[in-house]
């Protein structure tokens, strides 16, 4: 093998399988043994060979890790819970399929948060998956496998879902790219439900271009999915933009106080950059915003309760029977089955839907959740994109939030208000803080992928950012 | 003692016949063999989206405009969450503070709302009664999971079991007419509870009530209704309270039993479904739905007032149950312009309609009937004999004509046989024979009875009573 192919970006793979110097099956093998590597846990299935499909399709045959939490017809799709524990469900997930088809199979499912609610993977009942850059620290979460997994090599990208943050923070804390889209433009078809006016799928990737690939080959209505909508634009293949002139609001109110100093100097050291390359950077007030965790931490447990209300050991999945009637098994299957902060918010969530609470928590999160989106109208009319730090901190010790359930909440302090939007939003890695990887998130309004991949794109040009230590030996 | 009056509210579900599920591409049939219609949307698998049934829409908006209600023009689905084996997704989505449907009026007693929703599974208990008590286990068919509904809500302004029955019947005439559903009850295509309580007449305030479900025919509903309202009486006048609970009536024994209490009532945390979106109603829907609306029961009522001359009260009772109407007016046009049909419609509204249950289908063909008054109008058979035929015919089927041929069922008059028959009747019964004779008109019955029964029915009774005086007068 003259060149190490692993080493090269999905769109670099690209081209050298379309001009004949990889062949897939060179290219399959090749990758499936990088996943046979994994040490951190980060896989949760590994194909025993990738099948192909949609051979000639845009995407080259380049493999791909998907979250645990994407249906996938006869591989177990578990959503890192006990309660799903090697359940095999009987179709795949809309995005899967398509990727598919794109020329991008299956080659290995990703360990993630319970039901993506977690933002360490620490809350996954297969046990939390470990950061490449320390393995004494968390990869983020929920998408953490996935980032885990595209950092340390293992494959080549990989899907994730964003509720709150969970692609662009554990893309932060791994030092890779995360790109949460705008919502409606994925389907959300066989995606695990965790909060269904929030959840987003999106990729995990080296590389922003690569992110742009993925991403072009995911959009689209699914006649399956009533919030699913056409993308107004076709998703264009990554050119770097030209900076000069782009507005870049910078939020006080994501950017002050709680962010760690080394994320901090990361920050200005890169707002510096985008200077250099002829951006203006101005402060934007967002003034809802510091609002945003408390209206998620209600809207996403209320949905989440209903959602997670199948899991009831009826039809599949896990049951516990105690033989005490209907009730007795639910209660049994649940607590057996759902693990300490899935818990916490479906009872979170289900004292906020109740009634006589329903107006003052449900009802008043979603009208803070129309000032937040307001705030982001009207701030991109002076603006063309808003950037922050992707997360305040940078990847912490395994075990060092996990008593305190609001600190870990703070994690995801900068990434919940685009949640709450629907708008898109990017996170690249921007440098090191102690040598671990600190991220910057661009956020643009809705579908507006192509500005904020394009000055992603010019950005990680200036950056210069190396991911190479957290790649696996 | 105070007299007490009964205050009637129905919920009706209604099972709309489309021809696939309300957020899924399953088919419903009914009588499938179980499970065999389902897909992860229906059974509720994770990462399953649901996406509405345009055409359930179309016919909730019929059913508004049948029902005179307000259509609007924004409406959402919520969840109503609560745990059970029937409901695989742990909730059911329904409609809640913004319906399809508000307000509207049909015959007398106001529409509070009707929505659209989907249907839970169906549970089968092993016990004897087919009823969870008692039951060693349950299994789930998914197949009617998912089936559209629209429930329709009244007002509380039904006054008694006859009536309540009466204005089911026209809804289902009403639902019939506008081809959205088969509104069968017996399939469980039309279901309807009671909301029931009592106050004294002249109050305006309402009584604490309760909730009879599942009432499977007309006549449950009628009887079930009936029963509760006596039972509160019976309660309220020895000097107890009612109870605000949900009850079952057992059809065989009469009696009711408690489902649940309001204490045990759910918290159904009802919030907006986040997995679709608002349904907008549009003016080309609303033109679509009006469009599609056919000849609606009063107006039938009234068609049949001008172009047959039938009493009002008359037409109202074959136009408000459709199958009456239908077999009346399919009758009357086999029989002709030139023939009685306020005869055909007093025959279908009395004869026919106490031998055939609503809805069923062991009922009279319009040729048979038109041939057996056929029979009627042309004195070849009489009134007695025509009820017998009636009888055999809507058991067996099969022709008027030829079971009178085929059984000797022609009329028996002028002749030699009637004056045979009346002649041995008086030969049998010299006591009563001697009392006519004296004048005596009363003691006639005897002997006109003996004749019906030697000519097994085949007389004309006053033809015989005056067979007799003559030949009595003679004598």
């Amino acid at each position: 093998m003259s060149t190490d192919i692993t080493k090269l970006s999905v769109t670099e793979t690209v081209a050298a399988v379309a001009a004949g110097d990889i062949s897939k099956a060179n290219l399959h093998a090749t990758w499936l043994d990088r996943a046979r590597l994994d040490d951190l846990n980060a896989l949760s299935w590994v194909a025993d060979r990738v099948k192909l499909g949609g051979e000639d399709g845009p995407l080259g045959g380049v493999p791909l890790g998907v979250k645990d939490l994407f249906c996938t017809e006869g591989v177990p799709s578990q959503s890192g819970s006990k309660i799903l524990e090697g359940y095999l469900p009987p179709y795949t997930a809309t995005v899967v399929e398509a990727l598919t088809e794109a020329g991008a199979p299956l080659i290995a499912k990703t360990h993630q948060d319970e039901f993506a609610m977690g933002s360490s993977n620490e809350n996954c009942a297969f046990g939390p998956v470990l950061n490449p850059w320390d393995r004494g620290r968390v990869p983020g979460g929920s998408s953490g496998g996935s980032a885990a997994a595209v950092a340390a090599g293992l494959v080549p990208w990989a899907l994730g879902t964003d509720t709150g943050g969970s692609i662009r923070q554990p893309a932060a804390l791994c030092g890779v790219v995360g790109l949460k889209p705008t919502y409606g433009s994925v389907s959300r078809y066989g995606m695990i439900a965790f909060a269904s006016s929030l959840d987003q799928a999106g990729p995990i990737t080296r590389t922003v271009a690569d992110a742009g690939l993925l991403y072009s080959q995911m959009t689209g209505k699914d006649p399956r999915d009533a919030t699913s909508v056409e993308h107004p634009d076709s998703v264009e293949p990554v050119v770097p933009m030209d900076l000069t002139g782009v507005r870049l609001g910078v939020p006080e109110e994501l950017t002050g106080e709680g962010v760690e100093p080394g994320v901090r100097e990361a920050f200005e050291a890169t707002l510096d950059l985008a200077r250099s390359l002829g951006a203006t950077v101005a402060p934007c007030p967002l003034p809802h915003a510091p609002h945003a965790l408390s209206a998620y931490y209600l809207i996403a447990p209320a949905e989440c309760s209903s959602n997670l209300a199948r899991l009831d050991g009826v039809r599949f999945g896990l049951r516990v029977d105690p033989d005490e009637g209907l009730d007795g098994m639910y209660g049994a299957t649940r607590a057996a089955g759902f693990g300490r902060e899935v818990r916490r918010r479906i009872m979170l969530g289900t004292y906020a839907l109740s009634s006589g609470y329903y107006d003052a928590y449900y009802g008043r999160a979603q009208r803070v959740r129309t000032l937040i989106s307001q705030d982001f109208d009207t701030a991109f009319e002076d603006f063309d994109a808003i950037v922050t730090p992707t997360s305040p901190s940078v990847a912490f010790e395994l075990g060092s939030k996990t008593a305190d359930p609001l600190s870990m909440y703070l994690s995801d302090f900068c990434t919940v208000p685009m949640s709450l939007a629907g708008i898109p939003a990017i996170s690249i890695p921007n440098g090191l803080s102690d040598g671990l990887p600190v991220g910057f998130q661009i956020a643009g309004p809705a579908f507006s992928e192509n500005r904020i991949l394009g000055i992603a794109a010019a950005l990680e040009d200036g950056l210069k950012f190396d991911g190479s230590p957290a790649w696996i030996a | 003692m105070i007299e007490l009056e009964p205050v009637i509210g129905l919920e009706i579900h209604v099972q709309l016949a489309t021809r696939t599920k309300m957020f899924c591409g399953c088919e419903p049939v009914f009588g499938e063999d179980p499970n065999t219609r389902t897909c992860p949307v229906c059974l509720g698998l994770p990462g399953a989206l649901p996406v509405i049934n345009e055409r359930a829409v179309d016919f909730g908006l019929r059913l508004g405009l049948a029902l005179g209600c307000e259509l609007a023009d924004r409406s959402i689905f919520h969840r109503k969450n609560y745990f059970y084996a029937d409901l695989p997704k742990g909730y059911q989505i329904s409609q809640f503070d913004e319906p399809l449907c508000s307000g509207g009026f049909l015959d007398g007693v106001r529409i509070h709302r009707v929505h659209l929703e989907e249907d839970a599974a169906k549970l089968v208990h092993s016990s004897a009664s087919g009823r969870i008590q008692g039951a060693d286990s349950s299994v789930v068919d998914f197949n009617r999971g998912g089936t559209p509904l629209a429930e329709i809500v009244t007002e509380p302004d039904i006054g008694s079991a006859a009536q309540a029955r009466e204005w089911l019947s026209l809804l289902r005439t009403t639902v019939k007419s506008l081809g959205i559903s088969d509104v069968s009850m017996e399939e469980g295509s039309l279901r309807c509870d009671a909301n029931i309580s009592l106050r004294p007449v002249g109050e305006t305030t309402l009584g604490t009530k309760t909730e009879l479900k599942n009432m499977n025919s007309f006549r449950f509903v009628e009887k079930g209704i009936e029963a509760e309202i006596e039972r509160q009486r019976e309660l309220i006048q020895s000097g107890g309270t009612v109870v605000q609970e949900t009850l079952h009536f057992d059809p065989r024994s009469g009696s009711l039993t408690a489902l649940r209490s309001k204490e045990e009532a759910h918290d159904y945390r009802y919030f907006p479904e986040p997995d679709l979106l608002p349904v907008a109603v549009g003016p080309e829907m609303i033109k679509a739905a009006q469009d599609s609306l056919p000849e609606l029961p009063a107006a039938r009522a009234s068609r049949y007032e001008d172009d047959f001359g039938l009493t009002a009260e008359l037409a109202q009772r074959l136009a408000f149950n459709g199958d009456l109407g239908d077999l009346f007016e399919a009758t009357a046009a086999i029989r002709g312009a030139g023939s009685d049909a306020k005869l055909v419609a007093t025959w279908v509204n009395g004869e026919v309609s106490s031998r055939v249950e609503e809805g069923s289908d062991q009922t009279v063909e319009p040729e048979a009937l038109a041939e057996l008054l056929g029979l009627l109008e042309d004195d070849k058979i009489t009134t007695a004999a025509a009820r017998g035929i009636l009888d055999t015919v809507i058991e067996q089927g099969g022709s008027p004509a030829a079971l009178v041929e085929s059984q000797g069922l022609e009329k028996v008059g002028g002749g030699d046989e009637l004056s045979a028959a009346v002649d041995a009747a008086i030969a049998s019964d010299p006591e009563a024979a001697a009392k006519v004779a004296a004048g005596e008109q009363k003691a006639l019955g005897p002997l006109v009875g003996l004749v019906m029964k030697a000519t097994q029915g085949r007389a004309d009774g006053g033809e015989v009573r005056a067979l007799i005086i003559s030949k009595l007068a003679g004598s």
